[in-house]
């Protein structure tokens, strides 16, 4: 099978979807002409031209919601922002007005429209460029929230979501965009709300999802050379959750090591404490451990930054200690 | 612009009074506590959507606002008996009872809400406007705001952007005075609202907001600006609501003197006095619309007592396109 990066896989899904249905356009910073911030758009204006691949000035709450009027009149919207964390100038718009359109007016409007972008940290850039907000996004009923971990994963996923007639999140990484992977020729889509089994194990059960999961395959590799078999489930898709996926693998090997990059308090990783603890507890054979960020801002110094991010350590340590090891 | 007839002003006499009875008439089923949650009521405003409808095509054309949304879906077609049952919270509601008097909505007859967060609007009138011009259609929307909106950032990012990307759409301000309890002059050392246009080269002026035929002949042509491709305006509606900003207003911050000042102009009576001088009608036949708008204002109560509750499963019908979405349960 052929290989491809990251940026491409998400190329690939936008083009080849906007080549569909031409309602759907690409909107955001430095997409249309500078080929993306990232390159993720690359070619797209050359094969589209300007009326659909937009570019913007640095207005995320202006074009944001410019886009989700656009949505209540027919159009598909791919908004792309730089970062997800240029996303909270304008996450009114997404809150209060992509997400309740539909509720608000009974079911009249509905919002077709994907938010693109990477979410968390990329490296040293401290506190305003590092932040996960997967979880407070997956808090809104009305939206649905997706982090490829892969781009197989990546390509099907935003297919779907471009397709799908609620509004989504669709959250990526700067440091995934040069990752390469098998992709086939030709399209699929991958169904939202369903996790996978990334590597099969017996002894624990690791969740994550995004870049971060890549810190877990490492530290089941090493753990694999102790004789401790690690499962790993990637989520891929945040909102809706597949807790029947994690309940099955809970149930097998009766123990949860949860990996989300985010800040500890009320996130991903908590959800699903609760979720398992509620409807798996006769299976735990000890308490579910978490691994996040620290409780702080990200700091800026490379030793002070390699304390605050989870590491493959930090999840070995966690698997010993579910297994009282 | 069509010709402001005889029977143009008997519509508007009408029309404006159905709109100021119906208000009042919530007003008082909701201190019989029968309607809750915040009220903000027109009362005062009329002349501003009397004169646009005259101005527009309600088959292109689409109308967007604030929180302050009870008449404006009645101006575009939507039966007001839905209107009622949904400040009733009632099944037969415009929005089945999920929205309430800040989120009146209605895509049979182009009216896109009925927006609770202050500014929040505009963009989404900008973005309606966005795809008209994307898919070559002929219509134009016309995006309202009030006098406190027009000091969010969304107002000056929607404004760039509509002006870089010429997009068909006329931004109106309905300046009554007070954002809440806050005058205009407290909020900016520019009072003239509508010289916020002038920064984006966007075509822009002040309307007497309390006249009618001021309103129609500006939202005219400002909509066959935009209709020809001549892209947004800015109006700045000069007007006064009598009322509260929500029933909650004790109104400390204007004198009784001011609202009494603001009647002497009110628009239904300046189309009241031009109809009885210009003998369109007689004060008698003028009664008689004034008997018939009591007893459909009071249908409009009758059918939103008498409507059904919604069934709870509404509550979860309407938030996702998709039929089985998996919500977390939340209760035992």
């Amino acid at each position: 099978m052929r290989t491809i990066q990251f940026r491409e896989a998400v190329c690939e899904a936008m083009s080849e979807e906007m080549r569909k249905d031409e309602t759907v356009y690409l909107m955001g910073e430095e997409v249309a002409e500078y080929n993306g911030a990232y390159k993720a758009s690359k070619g797209m204006l050359d094969e589209f031209g300007p009326d659909r691949v937009i570019d913007t000035p640095i207005s995320e709450l202006g074009f944001a919601g410019i886009a989700v009027g656009s949505a209540m009149n027919g159009n598909k919207p791919i908004v792309e922002f730089m970062t997800f964390n240029f996303a909270l100038v304008g996450i009114d718009q997404i809150i209060n007005n992509a997400a309740k359109i539909r509720q608000m007016s009974g079911g009249q409007f509905n919002c077709p429209i994907v938010f693109r972008g990477p979410t968390a940290s990329a490296g040293q850039l401290a506190a305003t460029h590092s932040q996960a907000f997967e979880s407070w996004y997956a808090n809104t009923p009305g939206l649905k929230v997706i982090v490829p971990s892969n781009p197989y994963d990546a390509k099907g996923l935003l297919k779907s979501a471009i397709q799908d007639p609620d509004p989504v999140i669709f959250m990526e990484s700067e440091q995934m965009y040069g990752d390469k992977g098998e992709v086939p020729e030709g399209e699929y889509t991958i169904p939202i709300g369903v996790a996978e089994i990334k590597r099969e194990g017996k002894d624990v059960t690791i969740v994550s999802f995004g870049k971060i999961i890549k810190e877990a395959y490492a530290a089941a590799e090493e753990l694999e050379k102790e004789g401790i078999s690690c499962e790993i489930i990637d989520l891929r898709t945040v909102r809706p959750m597949d807790h029947d996926t994690i309940l099955k693998s809970v149930k097998k090997t009766n123990r949860l090591v949860i990996l989300e990059e985010a800040w500890p308090f009320g996130n991903v990783a908590t959800e699903i404490t609760y979720q398992v603890q509620s409807q798996a507890f006769d299976y735990l054979d000890a308490p579910i451990v978490k691994i996040n960020t620290a409780d702080t801002p990200a700091p800026y110094s490379p030793v002070l930054f390699k304390e605050w991010l989870p590491n493959h350590n930090d999840v070995i340590k966690a698997v010993k200690k579910v297994l009282y090891k | 612009m069509k010709k402001v007839t005889k029977e143009v002003y008997l519509k508007w006499y009408e029309d404006m009074l159905f709109w100021r009875k119906f208000e009042d008439k919530l007003a008082a089923v909701y201190i019989q506590q029968k309607v809750r949650g915040f009220l903000h009521l027109y009362n005062g405003q009329e002349a501003i959507l009397a004169g646009t409808l005259h101005a527009i095509n309600p088959k292109t054309d689409k109308l967007i606002t604030a929180y302050r949304n009870h008449v404006q879906p009645i101006g575009m077609g939507v039966d007001p008996k839905r209107v009622m049952a949904e400040l009733y919270g009632k099944a037969t509601g415009t929005s089945q009872g999920l929205g309430g008097s800040m989120h009146i909505f209605s895509k049979e007859h182009n009216f896109y809400g009925g927006h609770g967060i202050v500014g929040g609007q505009i963009p989404l009138g900008a973005g309606l406007a966005f795809a008209d011009k994307y898919f070559k259609r002929e219509g134009v929307t016309l995006c309202y705001m009030g006098d406190g909106a027009v000091r969010q950032g969304s107002l000056h990012e929607t404004f760039n952007l509509a002006m870089l990307w010429n997009l068909p759409v006329v931004f109106i301000c309905e300046n009554n005075g007070y954002a809440m309890g806050t005058s205009v002059a407290r909020t900016s050392k520019e009072q003239e609202i509508w010289k916020l246009g002038l920064g984006f080269d966007m075509p822009c002026g002040p309307v007497d907001g309390m006249d009618p035929v001021k309103v129609a002949e500006a939202v005219h042509e400002a909509v066959e600006r935009a209709r020809k491709g001549g892209g947004p305006t800015f109006l700045e509606m000069k007007t006064y609501r009598y009322r509260g900003h929500s029933m909650s207003d004790a109104q400390h911050y204007r004198t009784k003197e001011e609202v009494e000042e603001y009647k002497k102009i009110d628009p239904i009576t300046q189309v009241k006095d031009i109809i009885l001088k210009k003998k369109y009608a007689k004060e008698s036949e003028l009664k008689e619309i004034d008997k018939s708008v009591k007893a459909r204002v009071s249908e409009c109560e009758k059918f939103a007592e008498e409507s059904p509750f919604p069934e709870k499963n509404i509550m979860y019908d309407a938030v996702y396109e998709q039929e089985d979405y998996p919500f977390l349960p939340h209760k035992l």
